[in-house]
């Protein structure tokens, strides 16, 4: 099971070919109005980290998810509860 | 004091920029008269129609149309009730035995609209700890679906066999799953794989429901859809289908072997809480589908439209949807909306009409101009439309 600090370095890899802005990736960096990304990027982007992680990220925990940090942490319990 | 329509500025903007540039709204287009179903007045002009979904042309067929007018003398014009209380009458039941004998299933249920019936059965069916697996770019009504309900929603990407495959290996093996699938997605017109989607499926323990909408009536060899065409209707669970497409009226249904089927006209809140159709329309509905059992020579006429326009206008150097003609829509890709919007209204002047279609609807963000075609299309009208195109094409250097 991936620490916290492995997933987090995984998640902002796999936002680098979408983050088409640049912007400077933290834990408070919010995918809607930092990257600005809209519903089909979003898309693309959770089908890469559920592969990834070989998880389920469900459109109803994505509704709950607006930071990096929330996300990593959503990652977190859901490669846990696998393990 | 917040204006509650602050939300829309930028869409009223977007609308207003485009109409300032002179254009004529596509969305808000009148039909004055309607003389068939390829043909109508629209601004005082003949206009061949390309884009209605009256796919085998039944609105203006003779026994439909007399099948409407007894019932509207024998029993009314409307029932005034939900289906579970005054509006069920018998026009209501024949038209589920119709669909039943259709469909070769044990139980129908028909809806006001076919957007209420994805409404109605996905929500229904798929509790709290359930999931509901499916297709990115399935239409608003199986979204809609999903969100009048309360079941965990996970989507994979377009007729992608191995991400279905996947997303349901990774979910508890023991939840409830509904897999839910188009057989024809209107926007491009792309046919899924159902055969191994629905394969797939089923070994991960999951029930299936197939949305028919734009295939019933004309692929298969009884025009059942596209799970027909394919062999694999007896393993979908649900076929949601409507009849406001081949059917040439207004309503939508549900198909089902399942043995409990029936209890869902008590517990489905889009069927109980709703009038039922009038008794004209379910009377035209199964004078219709009757009709569309025995419509094979219309069907291969259909097919014929439908590749020759998609040929032509590959030959005349449009971007289509897809490579090949896989069903009755051929969508033409515009570079952007406002391209698309100028070649609508060139094509309406020259007296054709297509569906503007653009984003959310559209996947990917694409601007489409939708065309759909009709088993009455004539040969003829085949090329003078292919004719339109040309010139509406090269008016607004969409082709060289």
């Amino acid at each position: 099971m991936p620490d916290r600090q492995e997933i987090y370095a995984k998640t902002v890899e796999l936002i680098a070919p979408y983050n088409k802005r640049g912007v400077a990736i933290t834990e408070a960096t919010r995918f809607a109005q930092d990257l600005e990304w809209d519903s089909l990027t979003v898309l693309d982007f959770v089908a890469n980290v559920e592969d990834e992680f070989d998880v389920i990220i469900t459109m109803n925990m994505q509704a709950e998810i607006e930071t990096v940090g929330q996300l990593v942490d959503a990652l977190q319990r859901l490669t846990a509860a696998r393990a | 004091m917040p204006d509650l329509f602050s939300k829309f500025d930028p869409l009223i903007e977007q609308r207003e920029a485009l109409l300032e540039s002179g254009l004529t709204d596509p969305f808000n287009l009148v039909m004055e008269r309607v003389e068939s179903p390829t043909v109508a007045i629209c601004n005082g002009r003949r206009t061949i129609l390309l884009g209605t979904y009256n796919y085998m042309g039944m609105t203006f067929d003779p026994d439909v149309v007399a099948a409407g007018k007894k019932a509207l003398d024998e029993f009314g014009s409307g029932t005034t009730g939900s289906r579970v209380l005054n509006g069920t009458y018998a026009g209501h039941k024949a038209v589920e035995q119709v669909l039943k004998d259709f469909y070769a299933m044990d139980h129908a249920m028909v809806f006001s609209t076919g957007y209420q019936a994805n409404l109605g059965i996905i929500s229904t069916m798929a509790g709290k700890d359930d999931y509901i697996i499916l297709d990115i770019d399935s239409h608003a009504s199986i979204y809609d679906g999903c969100a009048l309900g309360n079941a965990q929603i996970v989507p994979f990407r377009h007729n992608d066999v191995e991400a279905l495959d996947k997303r349901l290996k990774r979910l508890p093996p023991d939840a409830g799953k509904l897999v839910v699938l188009e057989g024809v997605y209107s926007m491009l017109g792309d046919v899924a794989p159902l055969q191994e989607m629905i394969a797939v499926s089923k070994a991960a323990g999951a029930m299936v429901l197939v949305d028919e909408a734009h295939s019933m009536g004309f692929i298969g060899e009884h025009g059942r859809g596209v799970a027909e065409a394919q062999g694999v209707i007896d393993d979908v669970d649900f076929i949601i289908g409507t009849f406001s497409k081949s059917v040439g009226t207004v309503g939508g249904f549900c198909v089902s072997n399942h043995p409990k089927f029936e209890i869902l006209r008590l517990v489905c809140r889009p069927y109980v809480f709703t009038a039922s159709l009038p008794p004209s329309v379910v009377a035209t509905a199964a004078t219709s589908i009757r009709k569309l059992m025995d419509s094979a020579d219309k069907r291969a006429h259909l097919w014929e439209n439908s590749k020759r326009l998609h040929a032509g206008l590959r030959q005349l150097g449009f971007t289509l949807g897809t490579d090949e003609p896989q069903s009755a829509i051929i969508a033409v890709i515009m570079p952007d909306l406002e391209t698309g919007a100028a070649m609508w209204e060139a094509l309406l002047d020259e007296g054709l009409y297509v569906n503007l279609a653009r984003p959310p609807a559209t996947p990917a963000g694409m601007t489409l101009l939708r065309c759909s075609l009709c088993a009455l299309h004539s040969e003829d009208q085949v090329g003078e439309i292919l004719g339109m195109f040309a010139a509406a094409g090269r008016a607004t250097g969409c082709i060289s």
